[in-house]
Parts: C-alpha cells; structure tokens; sequence
C-alpha cells in the first residue's frame, strides 16, 4: 500500500468584506481534495486516514458509486466513488488515486477521490451558501462555498451525505 | 497508609456491578417462584428467594435507592415470616409475591435509570404485604447507621467507668484493650485493673473471666460515645458509667441499658444450607470485554493460519517437510480452541425468555385477555452476542401475538376455543442454527385485510395474485398494519419491518406461518454464532465467495446430458433421478468474465433450513477453510445473499454466501429482498454503471 | 505489618465495596461467597478478622461463625456480622454464636472502618 506523495500545504480563508456571513463560530479545519478541477472540502475531524487506491471487493446489486469494500486491518469499509455519488461520471481508479477514510458517527467509510491538496482553515464567516442548483439532491450534503484566492472550495457535510443514503432505505445496522 | 474512606465517586464505579447482580437475583427470583407454582419448591426453595430480596435490598441501601429499599424491606419482612412456616407458599400468595418481585423489578429499574415508576405507586402493593404479616410490626425505620449525635459539649468532663466482663466477651474474641483503646482516644484516661477474682493457677481456668476495671476518663465527648465503644460487649459485661464532676439529673450511677435482645426461641441450627435446586455449579464471573477480545483474538488466528496455509502452500513441497503436517494439527487445535472460546460466550436463552411471562401477565391484563404462556428450550444456548439482541423483536411478536392474534375471551368461546389463550416460546438447536418459535392459537392473520392494505399502499400491484404464503409474507413490510386502532400496545406500523431488519442484521431470518381461525407461528432462525465459519471458498470471475458448510450437501461437475433446460426457470440438473435447480452466481451478482457453461464450471449442491435443494454455479473450488465472520452492516447495510463478509489469507475481503436468500434473490422476488439504496419514489437513481 | 480481612457473602456487590473500602484503609482483603467457601480458604490462608454476611446458601452467617470458633485456630479471631435493623433474632443468633461485633446495613464506608479498626486495629 503505497501513500501518494502530497505536499500538504496550510491556508486559511478570511471573511471577505462585505460578504454574506454564514455563521459566526471557532476556526474549523478542512481537509480538500480534488475530482478533475473541481475542489472538494471536508471536517478534518472527521478524517480517519489517507490511502492509496486498493482493489475492492464488489457488492452486488450495490448502486454505481459503491465500488465495494476493503479490508482496512480487520474491518470490512465501503468505498464510495464521489466522482459518481456527485453525479459527474465515474472514477477509473489507479494507484495514483486516493481514498480518504472517514468516521461518520459509529460508520466508517472510503471516499474515493483523485488526489487530496490541502488542509486549510476556514473562519465560519468566510463560507458562502451554496447558490440554487438543479436537483434538491445536490444542495443537501453540500454545506457551502469558500473562496481561497483564485480557488473555489466546495465544503461537503458528510454526515448528511451518508445520512442522506440511510434515508433511503439503506439497513442502519449501526443504530439499532 | 491511606486514611480516608473512598468518596461517593469511588462508591459510584460499583452501581454497575450492582445492576448486574440485581439482574441476576431477579432473574432466580422468578425461577424460584416459578419452581412453587409448579409444586416442585422446597423450604429451601423459599430461603432462596429471601435471600434474592435481601440481596436487592443490601445493596440497594449502600447507594441510597431509598424507595427500593422501603419496598425490599417489606418484601423481605414478609418473606422472613414464609420462610420460618411449615406451609410451603400457595396460589394466592405465590401471586402476591410475582406481584411484588415485578414492583421490585421496577423500581430497581427506577434506581437505575433515575426514572422510576410513579410516586406511590408501590404503596398498594407494600400495604398489603405488610397486611399479608398478621401482626402488623411497624416499618422498622431504615435510616443508616449515623454517627451518634452528640449535643456539644465544650469542656470535659470525668467519668468513671466499671466494667466486669463475662466469659462470653472473651469467647466471642473481644479484647478489653481495644476497648480501652479506643477510649484513649477520647481524652485522658487512666486504667485500674483490679485483679481480686483471679484465682490460684492450679484452678484457672483460662476461658474464664477473671479480671475487671476501673477507668477513669476525661474527655469532652459525650456519654454516647463512651457507651459505643462497649457497644459489642455491653450485653455479655457488667457496666457501670458515672459521671463525676457535675450532677447530670439522674445520670449517675446509671448503669448501660442492656441491648433488648428478644428471648430466643431455640431454633433449630439451620446447618450448612442446602445447595440451591439445579444450580450447583461452579463458575467464575468473568468480564465480557476479556472474552470478547479472546473471540476476537481466535478469530485473528484464524485468519493469520489461513495466510500460513497459503505461504506454505506456495513453496515446494521439499523445502520444509513438516509445515504441512504441522499446520494441519495448528488447524485441528485452532478449532478446537475457537469452539471453546465460543462456549464460554454461549448463554441460554433463557436470560432473554425470562422477562416474556412478565410480559405476557401484564399486558394480556391491560387487554382483559386470559393467556397462558409455555416457554420450551431455554436452555438452549447461544452466542451472547445474538441475545442480546432478541429481547425487542421477542417482545414486539408476543405483544403482537397478544394484541393481534389472541382474541377476547368471549370470542373464543364462541369459536369453541379454549377462554384461556396459549402461546408457545419455544428455541431449539437445527441443523446448525437457533430457531426460536413464537405461536399463538389465535386467529391468524387476517389475509385479504392484509392484501387490501397492501395493495392500498402501493406495495402490491392491484391485479397481481399473491398465494397465502406470499400474503402473510406481506406483513414485513414497512407501513403495514390492519390494526383498525392505534394500539398502544403494539403500535403503528412500527412493527414487524423493524423485526425483520433487527433479526437479518443478526444474520437471522424470521417467517411466518398463519392458518385463519387456528392460529400463528412466527419462526426465527438465527447462526449459532456470528464469529467463525466452516466455508468453502469459490471463485467466480475474479471474485471469491464463501458458502457456508452447513449448507453444502455435494459438489460435482455435471455432464451436458444430466442438465436440462425448463421453460421460465432456467435449468436443472438430474442427481440421481432428482432435479435441482440451478442457480448461477455469476448472473445473480452481475460478475463478469465468469463461466457461463455449467459443464465447464462446479456444481454446488445446497441447502438450507428454508429452502429446498439447488445448486450454485461457480468456476471452481479453492478450497475448505475456516473463515472469520465479518460485519458489512457495521459500515455498509445488509445485502441480500449475501450473510456477510470475510478477510481471505491475501488480505482481499470475500463475500459470504446466505444460501437460503439466495434463491429468493436469484428468482427476483421483488417483494421480498431489502435492496439497499432502493430509491424512494420521486428521487432519481443514476443509470446503472457496470460493477468494475 | 497490613492486617488481612476476609469478606464473606454473597453479594458480589458488597464484596466489592467492602474490598475496595478496606484496602484504601490499609489492610488486605480475601472474599468468600458463603460460609463454606470462606472456610475452605481459611484452611489455606489466614486472616485477622472476619466480615460475614448472615443470609448466605451453602453455610450461612451463623454456621460460619459457630465453625469458627469451635476451631482453635480461629476461636480467637474477631468477627463481624453484616446485620439488618430487621432482623434482631438472626443478630442475637449471631452474638451467642460468638461473634465479637456487628455492622447494620446499609453502612457507610467510613463505619465500616471504624467498626473494623475497632476489633482489628
């Protein structure tokens, strides 16, 4: 299993003046990572560990963006494309790839992503909402915007984007 | 050396192993009750359960559960008296005692949870145990142990103590300088022993009292204090406390009021107890943490053995002559020790069947219903694991069974059934799993008010037709109750789509078999454990699976004239003039690049405890080997045929085979399977992508 | 040089307590879950005082101590009962069985301390 070599680098956003403020609250952390040119964040805290890509074992009748499941010393993880969870194609995977373990709630799972860039820092007042999109779908797990120079973040909540699955009639083994 | 006494804090890391302990007294509380309702008790019988409530009640006093206490003490009363009669307890009292053991069980619960029953609502219940006394003896306040209050008092005083002790002080170990120790402590005190009585050597007699004393002691601390620390020898000595110096009105020359001790009867010695009935055995209490990492443990060693089969596997068979034979005895000890260790994690069932009858008592009389319940196979064991998980599920079927199926006792009369209505909990080992049976002599489901429902909902095409299997099947699913009000009791909807998901996350299954007018049987059928499995693997494609031994009656690769063709099913093979079904795994798990030809690959012939025979389809064996169980629920969700997963000895996860879903699945039945990620109406899915 | 205690009863719970009150007093705990058992581990070890419980299956309160002290060994070792207020015949049968003390529950732990210094300093 071999690490990628990534250069993490820190930054942090600063409100921009006269921008919408989004919610006032202590500096919070995130992890991003890319899918083609678009920038993805997530809540560091809730970042386990970074990996390469390892063969998965499918899952029937699982949908198009649950690759399948590793081994992750012992315990069985999904895989979840983002790629194909955010509707935008699917990922063909090669030991370049990356795959970010995070732990929402009592749940583990992978997210399959192209390459993580950065840890950055983000006051609350810096991240924008998410303007209208097409489907509901879309705004639900996004948690908003954060501009970093000439970068453009997408903040991802990944509590309501595995919550969100859960709803849909996924058996929450976890809860019981 | 440390001198203070642990605070509140340190008392608080006990309140669990007290809990445990309570569960465990109740537990042997009703067991014991249950043997005198069946005739089979004995007096020992009665001191058993004395000595439950006792129990309940001593450490119920230490963490200050003050209502648990006032009641146990009752109880307890009562029972002090049973025990000491000739009569062994009857009908009627037998009920006020499972009356009160429910109270008590309640307000331990209370104790634990910070929320008990509502004030007063023992107050009935303990009057008429105290009633139940005879003579009633008033409520011996509970009040523990306090500290002497002591008015006080600045500036000493004198006194002058006499004390003549008797043989017994001494028979009893008592030492005077402790006594005259203690009293040190309180002030000045100075000691005459008066050696008048001793008597010539040559009639001493060396357990006689011989000695007495005078002390005399100043100190501030009040009377009570003195008389305390004679407290254990008061009754066997002659005392004598004088106050010297000022003139306490009627305080001199008072002498220490005897301990009222009640004449004693003679009582009979009760002697070394009798073993309590059916439960001499000797055990150890042990964490369950410790054993749950040894199963884990075994489980890693498992796993590790598998990779070192493999290792060895792949090295010339020369290079190291006795790695072969070694690792097969390695294997057999391993089993051996895996099925050990899952011993000792096994429990009966009947921790979880106990509570049932409670259950059945209460809520059969919230619904005005008389109903009997019969409890089989308690004994029976299984992975403590599993039964942790059965008490809601259980619980949700007998209160339905109760609810739903029983009807009111004059419509059994007027279907010439029984006023009284039975339910049977039953558990027996079969063929390698528990099956635990809830059935009921009621009216069985109501199947076109199901159909209709189902329909209603959207959940059954309106001109499909359904057998009566598939209809009652219909109750699992979510959203479905013909309950025409909401009952309390059971609820809405939230019902048996929730036991279902609870039993299959176990690894379980759970049908129903319904006969209108006759009555209902709910089956569960669950693994004997959720940690380790015989399998054997299998290679489709480029994946692995695993079925599960149990299940594997043959294996064989068939010939192209035994395998035939039907019409709408696919194809079948003929075994010895029968014919078994086919199933391909490869198109049921949509894998590619698998053998398609049947002749070209394996044969699997299964079976399982719900489905007939068939025969699974694969590319080839890999081979036997003992698999550690893991959980795709933990992370993942449940996924239909497949009962979960394991790490291979190349570290790659493989899929273990639920051989009696997978025919369900392979025959699609829609209606059936829990498909994870099955989108809700109105939400777009996205277009099915090849799995690789 | 720590005195050693032994417990007995059958109350896990009060075992526990007990143990862990004594010994952050500075003395060593044994524990037996009844009468018989505690004589058992009096064969092997010795003890300097004794708290029993008197409602115990096997060999109760009373039985132990009476055992106790028609045994030379251990005629001369203090022992305490664990009593209840409602219980005043079992407390008596305690006493003229020869035990040197008692303790009535519930008790803090303090108490048992003091009561436990008192007879085994």
């Amino acid at each position: 299993m071999s690490t990628p070599q990534t250069s993490v680098r820190s930054s942090t956003a600063i409100a921009p003046p006269g921008g919408e403020v989004a919610g006032t609250g202590p500096i919070q952390q995130f992890i991003t990572f890319t899918l083609g040119t678009e920038e993805y964040g997530v809540d560091i805290m809730m970042v386990r560990e970074i990996k390469g890509w390892t063969a998965t074992t499918a899952l029937p009748k699982a949908p198009p963006h649950v690759r399948g499941v590793i081994n992750l010393r012992g315990v069985i993880v999904p895989i979840h494309d983002l790629r194909a969870r955010f509707d935008m194609g699917t990922t063909t995977p090669t030991p370049t790839h990356v795959v970010i373990i995070v732990q929402t709630g009592a749940r583990t799972s992978g997210l399959l992503v192209d390459a993580v860039s950065d840890i950055i820092s983000i006051e609350p007042e810096a991240v924008r909402p998410v303007p209208e999109m097409g489907t509901p779908a879309d705004e639900q797990y996004l948690d908003g915007l954060v501009a970093l120079g000439e970068r453009m973040v997408t903040l991802v909540s990944l509590e309501r984007l595995f919550s969100l699955e859960a709803g849909i009639g996924l058996t929450d083994a976890a809860t019981h | 050396m440390q001198d203070q006494a642990p605070g509140k804090q340190a008392i608080e890391t006990f309140r669990a192993t007290y809990f445990e302990e309570c569960a465990e007294l109740l537990d042997a509380l009703y067991q014991h009750i249950s043997t005198l309702e069946q005739g089979q008790g004995d007096p020992e019988t009665v001191h058993a359960i004395f000595r439950c409530v006792h129990s309940i009640k001593g450490g119920g006093g230490a963490f200050g559960f003050d209502r648990l206490v006032a009641f146990a003490h009752v109880f307890e009363a009562l029972l002090d008296k049973l025990r000491d009669g000739k009569i062994l307890p009857e009908r009627e009292m037998l009920q006020l005692m499972l009356r009160a053991s429910d109270m008590l069980a309640d307000l331990v619960a209370g104790a634990r949870l910070a929320e008990g029953p509502a004030a007063g609502a023992e107050d009935s219940l303990r009057a008429l145990l105290a009633g139940m006394m005879g003579d009633s003896k008033p409520e011996t306040s509970l009040v523990p142990d306090a500290e002497a209050a002591s008015a006080p008092v600045s500036t000493a005083r004198r006194w002058r103590i006499r004390f003549v002790p008797h043989a017994a002080v001494y028979a009893s170990a008592n030492e005077p300088l402790l006594i005259f120790r203690e009293l040190a402590r309180l002030g000045n005190l100075i000691v005459h022993t008066d050696l008048s009585r001793l008597p010539d050597l040559a009639v001493f007699e060396p357990t006689e009292a011989y000695l007495f004393w005078t002390l005399d002691l100043e100190t501030a601390e009040p009377r009570e204090r003195i008389e305390e620390a004679f407290e254990f020898v008061a009754d066997d000595s002659d005392i004598l406390i004088e106050s010297v110096n000022h003139e306490e009105p009627g305080s001199a020359a008072a002498p220490m009021p005897a301990a009222a001790t009640p004449a004693s009867e003679a009582r009979a010695d009760p002697g070394p107890g009798v073993a309590e009935p059916g439960r001499e055995t000797r055990s150890i209490r042990v964490d369950v943490e410790k054993v749950d990492r040894l199963v884990n443990l075994v489980g890693e060693l498992v796993i590790t053995q598998a990779m070192l089969v493999q290792f060895g596997g792949s090295l010339p068979p020369e290079t190291c002559p006795g790695l072969t034979g070694g690792l097969e005895t390695l294997s057999q000890h391993l089993r051996e020790l895996q099925e050990g260790v899952m011993a000792i994690r096994a429990q009966p069932v009947r921790s979880v069947f106990s509570r049932m009858p409670r259950l059945v008592r209460e809520v059969s009389a919230q619904l005005g219903k008389t109903v009997r319940l019969a409890v089989t196979g308690e004994g029976t064991e299984i992975d403590k694991t599993v039964i942790e998980q059965l008490a809601d599920p259980l619980t949700h079927l007998l209160r339905n069974a109760l609810d739903h199926g029983i009807e009111p006792p004059h419509e059994r009369e007027a279907r010439n059934k029984p006023k009284q209505g039975a339910i049977h909990l039953s558990a027996e080992h079969r063929s390698g799993r528990i099956v635990i049976e809830v059935s009921d002599d009621g009216r069985g489901i109501d199947r076109p008010k199901v159909l209709a429902k189902a329909r209603q909902n959207g959940l059954v095409p309106v001109e499909a037709i359904l057998s009566s299997d598939e209809i009652d099947d219909l109750i699992f699913r979510p959203g479905l109750t013909t309950a025409d009000e909401v009952s309390a009791i059971s609820g809405r909807g939230v019902g048996m789509d929730v036991v279902r998901r609870n039993i299959q996350s176990l690894g379980g299954r759970i049908a129903v078999s319904s006969s209108p007018g006759v009555g209902c049987r709910f089956t569960l059928s669950l693994p004997l454990t959720l940690a380790i499995l015989d399998g054997m693997s299998v290679a489709v494609g480029q994946e692995t699976y695993i079925i599960p031994l149990t299940n594997i009656m043959e294996s064989l690769r068939p010939v192209p004239r035994d395998l035939h063709p039907v019409v709408g099913r696919g194809h079948v093979l003929s075994i010895r003039g029968e014919y078994v079904p086919l199933l391909f795994l490869h198109e049921v798990f949509g894998v590619s690049g698998a053998e398609t030809d049947a002749c070209c690959g394996i044969v699997v012939v299964v079976e399982s405890d719900r489905t007939g025979r068939f025969g699974i389809v694969v590319d080839e064996m890999l081979g036997q080997q003992q698999v550690v169980v893991k959980s795709l629920e933990a992370n993942y969700g449940s996924v239909d045929g497949i009962g979960g997963a394991t790490i291979l000895g190349n570290g790659r996860v493989a899929l273990i085979l639920d051989v009696a879903r997978l025919q369900g699945v392979a025959n699609g039945a829609a209606a059936r399977s829990a498909v994870p990620f099955a989108p809700a109406p109105g939400r777009q899915i996205l277009p099915a992508a090849p799995i690789h | 040089m720590r005195k050693r205690v032994l417990i007995v009863d059958d109350s896990k719970t009060m075992r526990d307590m007990v143990a862990f009150t004594l010994r952050n007093a500075g003395f060593d705990v044994i524990e037996a879950e009844d009468g018989q058992k505690a004589l058992g581990t009096l064969r092997t070890t010795s003890a300097d005082l004794t708290i029993t419980d008197l409602n115990m299956p096997n060999l109760d309160g009373i039985g132990l101590i009476r055992s106790l002290r028609a045994d030379p060994r251990h005629r001369g070792m203090p022992i305490l009962m664990l009593t209840t207020e409602s219980d005043p015949a079992k407390k008596a049968d305690g006493r003229s069985a020869g035990a040197t003390g008692w303790i009535v529950k519930p008790f803090s732990p303090d108490k048992l301390i003091e009561v436990a210094r008192k007879v085994c300093p």
